[in-house]
């Protein structure tokens, strides 16, 4: 019997590969190539055009290499652009809003998980209704309410909202590990005298460490990159994040490519280079993200 | 025993204290910031308001005219969106499907090939908004130069400026976009199956598209609801790259629901009818959301 399943275990392979014709293989990989350079180009078009003058773009070299790297496209940028200003802005959004999202969702989701208690359910449900409702819902009252308030360009008009449209996917997320810490933990934790708030800090938060980077890497891509808000709420330049930033940068230069460029790829590299690093953990935050759900 | 019992329900308390603290920074967030604003949405869509005064009360007199009044183009935004999630649903995810099938075959690179797809998808919309711009550019543009080079020159468009072809020039972006992260749920998906079932059908003698059809996708097949429900929900939604692109021109050819929002708000101080589009758009994004879950149930059922 072993024997006859090994014979057609190799048997098999062997039709695979007989299968698998050539011209198939060959045209599958030209496709996926193809497909490839598709998903590259934009990324390559971006850095060259931002280190080229307006001679080469709108002349004959559009797409190739810069033949003069022109840095200073990346200094007007920078300087006339403010786009460090707009860098540093949109960090400190960034950072508050994980934070905060991290922060609620974590206590959240132990209040939904490990403690039992009738309702749960229905209040997991409740939170849950926000990855279905859209952020257009909130905008008119919030916009009111902030606006009569002049509560609109701070970092706060941002931060706030941010936190609030990450958190159902960060509990979610949260849920998803938290489950799979074992019940003994808490059960010894409490025999040992631990209340309800020991056994978060000092045993479940520490478990959670790989939970952090999941859920904080999609609330990243969230804030880092949002723009509806960012557009409707801020006004004055010096709280822009990088996308209402490039926004008024490209009505500013509209003749100038470089420098639009130059902005583009400060706006785009840091993500880029972390997923050089993480491609596999960013992956895995956006599967986790929606396939739990 | 009376004790007892009292000592059971001061520890009940105690617990309910607990989990309210728990759960209080949550609740804030969410409330304040969603569910409050949505009750207070559908208040004052049944005003006229223009976000200072108290306003008047209409009824349901904004919503008919949202739907009735030429002007306001909420049929054009609303014919849009659905456009946009046409395409979405039966160009982009059949292709991401294609793509997600082809590299859970253990292609050589798949994983290579899976990191460079998902890209676009981290890049803000308002930069791929920018860069499709510079594709798009009438005069400079990589579009009409290609056009040019190959002796097409008479395809050549204004391609955000014309009402031809400016809806096309939004969802193409869109889709391409996107396309990576439907593909990566669903090769999620397509890798959970296990090897054995696969291995299976095949000794059985059938093809690997067999396979895929009649095995892989029934198993994927939560996967792609959700897939649906993000293409649709996420195309009533659009917002980004219509501001960017056309500003939702020319003579508003290219409204989406979002964008009319917005407009209510800055151009027209509207609120109350601003409200009344935010209102629409939960009511469908929702609507659309228990449809597309019903219609998977049918049909696993």
């Amino acid at each position: 019997m072993a024997e006859k399943k090994t014979l057609s275990a190799s048997g098999y392979q062997f039709e695979e590969i007989k299968k698998t014709n050539p011209v198939v293989r060959v045209i599958t990989y030209i496709f996926l190539i193809i497909w490839a350079l598709i998903n590259i180009f934009p990324i390559y078009f971006m850095f060259t055009f931002s280190l080229k003058s307006n001679d080469e773009i709108f002349g004959e070299n559009v797409i190739g290499l810069p033949k003069e790297w022109l840095w200073s496209n990346f200094t007007s940028a920078m300087n006339t652009g403010n786009m460090g200003l707009y860098f540093v802005n949109s960090l400190i959004v960034t950072i508050a809003s994980i934070a905060i999202s991290i922060f609620a969702a974590l206590m959240a989701t132990y209040a939904l998980t490990r403690i039992k208690w009738r309702g749960s359910k229905l209040m997991n449900s409740f939170l849950m209704l926000g990855l279905t409702i859209p952020i257009q819902a909130s905008i008119v009252p919030v916009y009111v309410i902030l606006s009569k308030a002049h509560w609109l360009n701070h970092y706060s008009t941002l931060i706030v909202p941010y936190s609030a449209f990450t958190l159902s996917m960060s509990i979610l997320i949260s849920t998803g590990f938290m489950v799979d810490i074992p019940y003994d933990l808490d059960e010894s934790a409490r025999i040992d005298g631990c209340g309800l708030w020991k056994t978060f800090f000092a045993i479940i938060l520490p478990l959670m460490k790989p939970a952090l980077s999941t859920i904080g890497i999609y609330a990243y891509l969230q804030c880092w990159n949002e723009f509806m808000f960012a557009n409707v709420f801020i006004s004055d330049s010096a709280h822009r994040t990088l996308p209402v930033g490039i926004k008024a940068l490209s009505g500013a230069y509209t003749t100038d490519w470089g420098p639009i460029g130059a902005a583009l790829v400060i706006a785009t590299f840091p993500t880029l280079i972390v997923y050089i690093f993480l491609s596999n953990k960013i992956q895995e935050s956006f599967i986790a993200g929606a396939v739990k759900g | 025993m009376a004790d007892n019992h009292s000592v059971k329900k001061k520890s009940d308390i105690a617990k309910g204290v607990t989990i309210f603290f728990f759960l209080l920074p949550a609740l804030l967030l969410f409330i304040s910031i969603l569910i409050a604003p949505i009750i207070v949405s559908v208040y004052r869509s049944m005003y006229d308001w223009n976000g200072f005064s108290e306003g008047t009360f209409i009824g349901l007199e904004n919503y008919r005219e949202l739907f009735t009044s030429g002007s306001i183009k909420f049929m054009t935004s609303l014919k849009n969106a659905f456009i946009l999630a046409f395409f979405s649903v039966f160009v982009q995810l059949p292709f991401s499907l294609f793509l997600a099938l082809l590299l859970g075959r253990k292609v050589k690179g798949e994983k290579s090939f899976l990191s460079i797809y998902f890209m676009p998808v981290l890049i803000s919309t308002v930069v791929i908004g920018q860069l499709w711009l510079k594709i798009y550019n009438p005069d400079y543009g990589i579009l009409n130069r290609f056009l040019d080079a190959v002796n097409l020159g008479n395809l050549k468009h204004v391609w955000v400026g014309e009402v031809g072809t400016a809806l096309g020039a939004i969802i193409v972006p869109t889709i391409w976009q996107y396309i990576g992260y439907h593909m990566l749920l669903m090769y999620a998906g397509v890798k959970g199956v296990s090897t054995d079932l696969r291995e299976a059908a095949m000794l059985d003698g059938a093809t690997k598209w067999q396979v895929d059809r009649y095995i892989v996708i029934p198993i994927i097949k939560p996967i792609i609801r959700v897939s649906v429900i993000f293409a649709v929900t996420g195309s009533l939604k659009t917002y980004d790259l219509v501001r960017i692109l056309t500003e939702g021109g020319p003579f508003q050819s290219t409204e989406v629901p979002s964008t009319l929002l917005e407009n209510m708000l800055f151009l027209r101080n509207r609120y109350g009818m601003g409200s009344t589009i935010s209102v629409m758009l939960i009511a469908l994004c929702f609507a659309f959301a228990l449809l597309i879950t019903a219609a998977f149930k049918d049909k696993e059922a």
